[in-house]
């Protein structure tokens, strides 16, 4: 069975570590939120200029000057500061950033990302992705592992216009956690239920298979 | 003698100046911390030509976007613009420049020229289409684009707090792309909440030093919420 959204994001939190700094990107990257494991704390920065985002807030604590790069409405937690755009991108470009979680339509072999344009459709614009890839260390791309029609999303290079080259570490789609070094996507787990072949069917790109695929545990 | 009182009486005073093609730089991300009066008063000047830089170009009725129904704005540069039908239509149809930019690289440009900073190397946007013309060049190993920076011949700017000489304190993350707004502009104009007296405010806590500032009106905000998201109960 493919993973669904909630679990992809399950999948993600295990790669949450004590005293991280994260930012989590929208859509499924947001949902790693609810599954920050209990024994660890982690600060999620947003890159409007929070870090320390919390909970959206009750009704009675809501408050338009307060919210995430998603325009949602959220509050901050206990040690958290607010900051200017341009001081929030001076930690993430400066790498103070430890883990960055976000989507994307495509990743290649050598871990560059396309995200947010499609040629002949509107182009919204990049927000703070180009920022982000570029200036994490350690990212990872969630995903479903192939688009509606079965063709791949992960590719040996991106068909569309990139967001960033060579950046992205590892991928965590429905199917499998992948991570990608030296030119190829290094199959690490699948999904509870889905079988070596049915991923090496939906992986375009260059994949390298160990031995043993151990299946995740959610 | 003026001295260094800022405030000004009236919205036509604060915006004194504006003129057919000029740049404005604004305050602002989404709905949040926008220069809501300031943008009512362009549409009221009728003012047309204008290229403003500013992170997003607000919703169909509200924000920047009610500028666009009049079309007063010639060219945006924003780093994200989906909000709104009226902008997509003109876009679309060629009505209107649309120059996309990361947005880390646009708040830098912002604090870049108002710095005197003229250009700047970043690795955002190396080998995609953003570094299209644009000079690479190569430190310890990893490549690097460069941008210019901006300034604008207006900025509008909101913050929380103004003493009555320009400093500024801004509020939660209504802050956003304010203060620097604040110093990219040859007339920054400010829209705040509260006026207080010089020495009510703590030299310690100013965001913003009244330096940058040449204008500050009193205002009242509608402060529209475009998502709302609430805890589950």
């Amino acid at each position: 069975m493919s993973l669904s959204r909630d679990q992809i994001a399950q999948r993600v939190a295990q790669e949450l570590r004590d005293g991280y700094y994260v930012n989590l990107g929208i859509g499924i990257p947001t949902l790693v939120a609810s599954y920050v494991p209990d024994d660890i704390q982690v600060m999620l920065q947003s890159e409007n200029g929070l870090l320390g985002m919390g909970p959206y807030p009750t009704k009675e604590n809501v408050d338009a000057d307060m919210i995430n790069a998603g325009k949602e409405t959220v509050t901050a937690i206990t040690g958290a500061s607010i900051f200017s755009s341009a001081e929030s991108f001076a930690m993430i470009r400066g790498g103070h950033v430890d883990l960055t979680v976000l989507g994307a339509f495509e990743v290649d072999q050598n871990g560059s990302i396309a995200s947010y344009m499609i040629p002949g459709k509107l182009v919204k614009g990049m927000g703070g992705a180009m920022d982000l890839v570029a200036g994490a260390q350690n990212i990872i791309v969630t995903m479903t592992h192939a688009d509606k029609r079965g063709n791949s999303k992960l590719l040996e290079s991106c068909s569309l216009p990139l967001t960033g080259v060579n950046c992205i570490n590892k991928v965590v789609t429905d199917l499998a956690v992948m991570s990608i070094k030296d030119g190829a996507f290094h199959l690490e787990e699948r999904a509870p239920g889905v079988s070596v072949q049915e991923i090496i069917e939906k992986t375009a790109g260059k994949l390298l298979i160990p031995d043993q695929v151990p299946e995740m545990e959610l | 003698m003026a001295g260094f009182n800022k405030v000004v009486k009236s919205y036509q005073e604060a915006m004194a100046g504006l003129e057919d093609g000029m740049t404005v730089i604004a305050g602002g991300f989404g709905l949040c911390g926008i220069p809501e009066g300031l943008i009512a008063q362009i549409k009221r000047l009728q003012t047309t030509n204008l290229t403003f830089v500013s992170n997003n170009c607000g919703v169909d009725d509200f924000g920047l976007g009610i500028l666009l129904k009049d079309k007063q704005i010639k060219k945006m540069i924003s780093s994200y613009v989906g909000e709104n039908a009226e902008f997509e239509r003109q876009y679309l149809a060629g009505e209107l420049e649309v120059e996309l930019t990361p947005q880390g690289t646009l708040a830098e440009k912002m604090r870049a020229g108002g710095a005197g900073i003229p250009a700047f190397y970043t690795a955002t946007g190396y080998g995609t289409p953003v570094a299209e013309g644009k000079e690479v060049k190569q430190f310890n190993g990893r490549q690097y684009i460069l941008e210019e920076s901006i300034t604008g011949d207006f900025a509008i700017v909101r913050a929380w707090k103004a003493d009555t000489m320009g400093n500024l304190i801004f509020r939660d993350t209504a802050m956003n792309f304010n203060p620097m707004a604040a110093t990219a502009g040859k007339i920054t104009v400010v829209e705040v909440e509260q006026i207080l007296e010089p020495g009510e405010l703590n030299p310690t806590e100013i965001h913003t030093p009244g330096i940058y500032v040449d204008r500050i009106i009193q205002a009242s905000f509608e402060k529209r919420i475009e998502r709302l998201t609430l805890a589950k109960q």
